[in-house]
């Protein structure tokens, strides 16, 4: 695990090489032999600096998240951080200097841990990513990192590369200090030798009792400033919601007011809170495990080899299939791009350069990769150039007798066993497969606007659709660097069928009387990053009464709770949202858009508000229960698949771990007990499916942890 | 239990709170014992009689630290046995000295007290001492804590006072500070501070501006609203009061309290004690109260003082003649109307700090011997001066000549 070597010059390499693992990571195994590994180089006496190193393309990649998930008792934890401390403390203070050898991306405990040695030495690998990115998954750097990174750059370097969770490149690591020395990458392990043959001292001031911090201190007023600033900036962005850069701004701001000592002790218990706090084990469970199972492939049917993908139609110039054509182009595919006329086509195609040419600016992108894509998409308004591609992805109208024609046309070019995919986001797969001679490989893949930015891809399985072609379906997202969920067939699958239900909530609120600015405070409050009624602004009234309108008759459910509203909006206002500038708000040509005052005129608010933590309640739970039924109806087969689509697909709060494990978050028990009371104050719609509660009755969860 | 009587009141005349305001080279420490040396020659004190100086220092840090009343005691030439205390209520430290010197009296601990209070804002800077409340994230998170400033623009969004209701209140702050110093009325308590030559440093309110119209006024622009978007207050209040969609910022330093430098005293004393050393009583204390409010808004504590005071009082808002209600904010003293019903001709008749400046530590002694100055002058009865605080409180005083 950690190789031990010596020498003739006194130097001693611990190089990291878990084995089974494509990374290093701080775990209990490796922990214990990084121990022994210190304490031996300290005891040996031909031993006169240590270079620590890995023997992966990374340097070690941060704490092992499933040995922390299991540990569920205060005490457990403190004595495990309590453990790390010592072996870094005696690295500092052992009285032989430590120097890291960072050869590649180094994360949260794996930079804990070059901290914790008197110089870090990095190489210059441009795929490296250095920091502490703990608060993205709702924990805090619990090894010393909020302590002794202020106190090397100081508190006010420190403190937003902490909250956010910042990755450097190693030359930005370099710049603000992070790292002491930027090498060539054949180098590394010279520098870091000749570094200790040249006298490197095994100092660490902050162990010092005369050790004066670095920068602004805490208690003066030019700290206050920035704590007072720093909170509400953070409260405004979080709003409360999300304990875990709260608990580094306390870390530093406690800690920094002591010495380093008392300072990890504090960090310790915020680390320890932080772990037993549901926000934080929801967040570790959706954004690491189940985002790395969906990249992985996890939900791939095991049995079909993987699919190779070369050249890939796009059907349809539009905002979708451009952005499907760039997101294609961009990883190296080549790519047709179909379109009724040559302009259509090449203005579809401009998109990619457009998405290019920002990239280039901002310096994640160069023209040379501009250019290689660009021509690596080819337009067309000619079925026939679509013979011996891999797949079809059409993002035509949302017209079931135009897509009715391009299927067919299409189906007359390909491959039998190519794949045709339609981009739908409501029409159900199977109803468009029946245009298909091949519904076996046919499929939906909803891709998210805009396509560039958006990871989620909703992978739809027809009544019958292949595993075959499930499983090329997944390697197309892996390709595509999509994480892919997959659903089963049913209208509105399971995204556009679930946001919808914030939407409508947030009608129906209206049509009871709440105050139109407290409906969206309360969809904000609850972490959803617009409201529900400037949600349905964006996406037009217009469409989504007429898409509700057509699942009403269609499939004679009864009529969904924002129906009025919506009418009334539409058909007897003309408010059509954002595209017509009048909707639940107006948009003054000059200035912030505002709620349209109209509003309070028609809906008259009640004298007795509700409390908005009642209507957060709802508009979570409103979409958390239909998860439930989704899962009850098979639309999903895997809670993580919720979860996922939910967060990635329509920004559900990251807090709740998605829409799934919002219900675990709740407590089955208490979730179903719930619905029933609010099924009975505002409608049937939150009435839990029996298999929610059957789970309540056995007070049973989604998810172990 | 015995009644506090208030027997003579002082104060400095109101200095910019800049380096170019007239009383910045003037250490807080000289203001404080300046108006404890004018109260000492005014009544001829035997300052060994005096149990306790009970002051009001907000930002008590560096120059303006360590029981700065004590110091100043010593500094003034008063008797050794004059002891001193400091304390802090925000901005009602000066009225909470003076409740404290009452309580005193009143639990017969004591038969003459000194209250009062000093700050001088362009030599200590608010926020100098800092707080937990505001800068410690534990407590400032839920507590949403968001600066004075915004609280008022809040007040204001909230409960419906536009531009012109706040720029209109504040003109007529300073018509009337304007007028009552033409007609001289602070005379009786203002004592002009003076270097060690005898000579005049400042004898007038310095931070009026007597020529505010509603289109000066109106060409100022709002001081909180880039700090409201940009520091997240705006929406950290918005957290706090989620029925607001967006604050309007109305308030600008036109129609806000004035960043002065000035100290105030007042004696008090048991009936005795005032016939022992031949002093004629101006005013009873009838009754003091503070209480807490929401303290992201922050300011509305005056009004829900008032009603406490009045109630433990046995009385009602109509039995007061006259109001100093602090004009932290135009809308703070907009919203005590609203809430009381007082009308405005009975609040601040002289003017207020949106005229005359806001010294925090002093502001609730000084607003106290103004109240009893024109109750004298008008003839009338009874007066109460209340004060809106930081994180959310009130503190009022009801007085009653005698």
């Amino acid at each position: 695990m950690i190789s031990y070597d010596v020498d003739k010059d006194g130097i001693c390499t611990l190089a990291w090489d878990m084995p089974a693992r494509s990374m290093n990571v701080l775990g209990n195994e490796s922990i214990a032999a990084w121990h022994e590994a210190v304490e031996r180089a300290l005891a040996d006496e031909t031993v006169k600096g240590v270079i620590v190193s890995s023997k992966k393309p990374d340097f070690i990649a941060g704490a092992d998240l499933e040995m922390l998930l299991v540990l569920d008792d205060a005490q457990a934890i403190m004595a495990l951080i309590a453990k790390l401390q010592a072996i870094f403390k005696r690295m500092e203070t052992g009285g032989k200097p430590f120097v890291a050898a960072l050869n590649g991306t180094t994360l949260g405990g794996g930079y804990e841990l070059a901290l914790a040695c008197h110089r870090r030495i990095a190489a210059e690998n441009p795929r490296a990513q250095i920091g502490l990115p703990e608060v993205t998954i709702g924990l805090l750097p619990g090894g010393g990192g909020t302590q002794r990174l202020p106190r090397l750059i100081g508190m006010e370097a420190a403190m937003p590369l902490l909250v956010q969770g910042t990755r450097l490149s190693a030359k930005d690591a370099l710049a603000k200090g992070l790292v002491d020395e930027l090498v060539p990458a054949g180098e590394l392990l010279a520098a870091c030798k000749k570094w200790l043959l040249a006298g490197g001292a095994p100092n660490k001031p902050w162990w010092d009792k005369t050790y004066r911090q670095p920068g602004t201190p805490v208690q003066s007023p030019k700290g206050y400033d920035l704590f007072v600033t720093g909170v509400a900036r953070l409260h405004a962005v979080t709003r409360g919601n999300y304990p875990a850069p709260k608990a580094i701004m306390s870390c530093v701001y406690e800690g920094m007011s002591t010495n380093l000592e008392t300072g990890l002790r504090i960090e310790a218990r915020h680390f320890t809170k932080l772990m037993l706090d549901p926000v934080s084990r929801n967040m570790i469970r959706t954004l690491f495990f189940s985002m790395g199972d969906a990249r992985k492939g996890t939900r791939r049917p095991k049995g079909p080899a993987t699919a190779e993908y070369t050249r890939v139609a796009v059907l349809g110039g539009g905002m979708m299939g451009s952005g499907i054509a760039h997101a294609a182009a961009s990883q190296g595919l080549d790519v047709v791009l179909f379109e009724r006329t040559p302009e259509l086509a090449e203005k579809g195609k401009s998109y990619t350069a457009k998405v290019y040419d920002r990239a280039i600016q901002s310096g994640r992108a160069t023209a040379a990769e501009r250019d290689a894509a660009l021509a690596r998409i080819k337009t067309t308004t000619d079925f026939a150039d679509l013979k011996g591609v891999d797949i079809v992805v059409e993002a035509v109208f949302e017209d079931p007798k135009i897509k009715d024609e391009i299927i067919r046309k299409a189906e007359a070019e390909i491959d039998p066993d190519a794949i045709f995919a339609s981009n739908t986001s409501t029409l159900p797969i199977t109803g468009l497969a029946k245009s298909s001679v091949r519904p076996h490989n046919f499929i939906g893949l909803h891709f998210f606007s805009p396509v560039d930015r958006m990871e989620l891809l909703e992978i739809i399985r027809g009544k019958d659709t292949s595993e075959d072609c499930v499983a090329r379906a997944m390697d197309f997202a892996k390709k595509l660097r999509k994480v892919p969920i997959l659903v089963n067939d049913a209208r509105g699958f399971y995204t556009s069928r679930v946001v919808a239900l914030y939407m409508e909530e947030g009608m129906a609120m209206l049509e009871e009387g709440v105050a139109p600015a407290l409906i969206e405070n309360a969809g904000r409050m609850a972490g959803f990053p617009v409201g529900p009624l400037s949600l349905t602004d964006e996406v037009s009234l217009e469409l989504v009464h007429k898409i509700r309108g057509e699942w009403t008759r269609d499939t004679k459910v009864p009529p969904f709770p924002g129906a009025k509203v919506l009418r009334h909006m539409v058909e007897k206002l003309g408010r059509l949202g954002r595209k017509n500038a009048k909707g639940f708000y107006e948009y003054p040509p000059e200035g912030k858009k505002s709620l349209w005052p109209g509003l309070g005129e028609i809906w008259r608010a009640s004298a007795a508000q509700q409390d908005v933590e009642e209507l957060k309640r709802r508009l979570l739970f409103v979409q958390s229960v239909d998860t439930a039924r989704c899962i009850e109806e098979g639309v999903l087969t895997d809670p993580r698949d919720g979860d996922l689509g939910s967060i990635l697909g329509w920004a559900f709060p990251t807090w709740t771990g998605g829409a799934a494990s919002y219900i675990d978050t709740v407590g089955s028990k208490t979730f179903v007990a719930e619905c029933d009371r609010m099924a009975q104050a505002y409608g049937a719609r939150f009435a839990p499916p029996k298999s929610l509660r059957d789970m309540a009755a056995r007070n049973a969860r989604y998810y172990k942890v | 239990m015995a009644d506090a009587y208030i027997y003579d009141c002082v104060r400095t005349p109101r200095g910019k709170g800049r380096p170019d305001g007239a009383l910045h080279e003037v250490p807080p420490i000289r203001l404080a014992a300046h108006v404890l040396a004018r109260l000492k020659e005014r009544n001829n004190l035997p300052t060994d009689q005096v149990d306790d100086i009970v002051f009001g220092v907000v930002e008590a840090v560096g120059e303006q630290g360590g029981v700065l009343p004590r110091a100043a005691a010593l500094y003034a030439g008063y008797d050794l046995k004059a002891a001193g205390v400091q304390v802090n209520r925000f901005c009602a430290s000066g009225l909470e000295a003076v409740n404290q010197a009452a309580a005193q009296i009143m639990a017969g601990q004591a038969d003459l007290t000194i209250a009062g209070g000093v700050e001088s804002m362009s030599r200590v800077k608010i926020m100098s001492a800092g707080a937990a409340w505001y800068q410690d994230p534990d407590v400032a998170f839920p507590t949403y804590f968001i600066p004075q400033g915004i609280s008022a623009d809040l007040i204001a969004t909230k409960y419906g006072h536009s531009r012109t209701d706040v720029d209109a209140f504040a003109v007529e702050s300073q018509r009337r500070a304007a007028a009552a110093w033409r007609d001289n009325r602070f005379k009786k308590s203002l004592e002009p501070v003076k270097d060690q030559n005898g000579l005049t440093i400042l004898d007038r309110d310095e931070h009026m501006r007597p020529s505010t119209t509603m289109q000066s006024l109106a060409a100022l622009e709002p001081s909180f609203a880039e700090m409201g978007a940009k520091a997240g207050y705006d929406e950290v209040a918005i957290l706090r009061y989620p029925d607001v969609e967006r604050i309007h910022h109305v308030h600008h330093a036109g129609n806000s309290s004035g960043i002065v430098d000035g100290a105030a005293a007042v004696l008090i004393g048991t009936k005795e004690m005032g016939e022992r050393l031949g002093l004629k009583p101006r005013a009873r204390i009838r009754g003091f109260a503070s209480i807490g409010s929401e303290p992201s808004i922050m300011l509305t504590g005056p009004s829900d003082s008032a009603e406490k005071v009045l109630k433990r009082s046995k009385m009602s808002a109509k039995d007061i003649d006259l109001y100093e209600v602090n004009e932290a904010f135009a809308s703070v003293v907009l919203r005590f109307m609203q809430v009381t019903g007082v009308p405005h001709d009975k609040i601040n008749v002289n003017g207020g700090s949106i005229a005359l400046g806001h010294p925090l530590g002093a502001t609730g002694a000084m607003i106290l011997g103004t109240l009893i100055d024109e109750l004298e002058r008008s003839g009338k009865g009874t007066g109460m001066a209340t004060l809106c605080i930081g994180a959310g409180m009130g503190t009022a005083t009801i007085i009653e000549r005698v």
